[in-house]
């Protein structure tokens, strides 16, 4: 009997670990097939600096502008349970779910040059701060999401002991709610961090792919593909590496939260 | 008793080694169903995304004078395509934009017999809100946004020797007058039409054939024969195609009379109709 349970088992972590290892080969390709002189001259290739510094600059802007808009969204979506809270909750997460194609053509559609916002003699297409609109588009749902998840698991009470001595909407606000749910918004704008930096689709079709101005890295690792397969695969593992600690951050920051909710 | 949870519809001889195993055997079929080998009545064409409109419209002929064969495209940029080719992927027939990506295949042994079937030339394509602006290829610095192809793919290679021709006739500082216009470089041709025709750049330089696939949506300005280029087209079987006669019956018919005026029809030039040098 103990041979058949150990059996089955075996046949359960089986079926785990094919679709396992399947996620992770690719990766471990990724990382084997290259070489310590080849990631060097991959990474010294002239797209590499540009489109670095650029997703810097455009991931940080649209980081910004997400947590200043997104956080407060995200208080009054968790302290409302209206209907209409509900349809701007779901509305708020439909570009998680759309894809990026489609948020290119849309994007277009609204701030291209025949958009419902074009102007006469202005186009953000090809500009930088169409970068970060694509990115802004396609990032904030996540951030909303998970600041929104973190609002819900403040302690209620405290928001309704601090009210009752007088403090006021924005004290409640930032003294409270914020250092309360801080892990999970920080959690949350790292996630959303990680998917502007990775924003591909929208940006080629919406912005462009200029070198210092559109050019973001994922747009040259694509463009590297034409050029140099080294540069393009050196950027990738680049990527992969600060995908793979900013994930392990995040987990880490979640833990903490939910140990640190145990003991409250 | 023990109560029996099972759903009603499975097999009262299911246990959990046997349903692992049910699902391993089920995803290797899935898997290996996904491949493509022993079917002999498909033929699979890697083209350069000029190629698009007449390649489709030479499918339907070519199906109907081949019962039962189903045709297959791959467009894309041709260095795309190519990298493809460089790492495993095998059509039957790569017909690419530019001799050199062909060139170098042929020499990596992927490919074989290349023949030149037919030719190109660039143009300027300007967005309908701009057509008075660009009236000429001179007129291509006045224009606020210009889309051009990376220099890594063909047609932004065409440009750039057509840019380094233009400062030596044009005057010097032609080129980057042009070049402080550009908003994007696309990867590859037809992106860089859209761009135009969705008039979100003014201007840009596509082939003659993108610009007529466009109709109205853009104007077409010519680019003086002396500054222009010829973009050859080599076509070729794939090193290991699954069907290498359907692969050279494409490439006759590509050649044949027919073929030639479908792709005269979609603004190709043909090399015999090609006018002298």
């Amino acid at each position: 009997m103990s041979g058949r349970i150990r059996a089955e088992r075996t046949a359960i972590r089986t079926l785990g670990g094919v679709l396992v290892a399947f996620l992770v080969l690719p990766l471990v390709a990724l990382v084997v097939t290259t070489s310590f002189v080849d990631f060097e001259q991959g990474l010294s290739h002239p797209l590499v600096w540009p489109a670095l510094r650029l997703s810097l600059l455009t991931t940080t802007i649209s980081l910004a502008i997400t947590v200043a808009l997104g956080t407060p969204l995200a208080w009054a979506l968790a302290n409302t349970k209206s209907r209409w809270s509900h349809a701007v909750e779901t509305l708020s997460q439909l570009p998680i779910v759309i894809p990026p194609a489609v948020a290119g053509i849309a994007l277009l559609f609204a701030f291209g040059s025949r958009g419902l916002l074009s102007s006469e003699n202005s186009s953000l297409t090809g500009s930088t701060a169409a970068v970060v609109i694509a990115q802004v588009f396609v990032s904030a749902p996540f951030f909303i999401q998970a600041a929104t998840s973190a609002f819900r698991h403040v302690n209620p009470k405290l928001v309704v002991v601090a009210r009752t001595f007088g403090a006021r909407p924005l004290r409640v606000f930032f003294r409270i709610a914020i250092p309360l749910a801080a892990p999970g918004l920080v959690a949350g704008a790292a996630l959303a961090w990680a998917r502007a930096l990775g924003e591909f689709g929208a940006t080629l079709m919406f912005a462009g792919n200029l070198e210092g101005q559109t050019q973001t890295l994922p747009l040259a690792i694509y463009t590297a593909m034409e050029a140099d397969m080294r540069a393009a695969q050196a950027l990738a593992i680049v990527l992969v590496v600060v995908a793979f600690a900013l994930l392990l951050f995040v987990r880490a920051t979640m833990r903490r939260s939910l140990s640190a909710e145990g003991r409250a | 008793m023990r109560r029996d949870t099972r759903p009603p519809w499975l097999p009262k001889s299911w246990n959990g080694v046997g349903a692992a195993g049910a699902c391993l055997v089920l995803l290797a079929v899935l898997v290996g169903a996904c491949g493509r080998d022993g079917q002999p009545d498909r033929l699979v064409v890697f083209a350069a995304t000029s190629l698009r409109d007449a390649f489709t419209t030479m499918s339907g002929p070519f199906e109907g004078a081949h019962p039962g064969v189903k045709v297959q495209f791959n467009f894309a940029g041709t260095q795309q395509l190519r990298t493809q080719l460089e790492h495993g992927a095998t059509p039957d027939v790569f017909a690419s934009a530019d001799a050199r990506h062909m060139d170098a295949l042929v020499a990596a042994r992927l490919l074989f017999d290349p023949v030149i079937f037919a030719e190109n030339e660039p143009v300027v394509v300007v967005s309908t809100e701009a057509a008075g602006l660009v009236q000429s290829f001179e007129d291509l610095p006045k224009a606020d946004r210009v889309v051009l192809g990376t220099a890594d793919v063909p047609i932004g290679r065409y440009t750039n020797q057509m840019l380094a021709k233009a400062d030596a006739t044009l005057g010097p500082g032609f080129r980057a007058r042009v070049e402080a216009k550009v908003i994007s470089r696309e990867l590859n041709v037809r992106q860089v039409l859209a761009k135009v025709s969705l008039g979100e750049a003014q201007a840009g330089i596509v082939y003659r054939t993108d610009a007529r696939s466009a109709g109205a949506r853009v104007t077409t300005v010519a680019i003086p024969p002396e500054l222009n280029v010829t973009a050859s087209y080599p076509i070729a079987v794939a090193v290991g195609a699954p069907n290498p006669d359907l692969a050279r019956a494409w490439i006759d018919f590509v050649l044949s009379d027919a073929g030639q005026r479908l792709l005269r029809a979609a603004g190709f030039t043909t090399p015999d109709t090609a006018g002298p040098p």
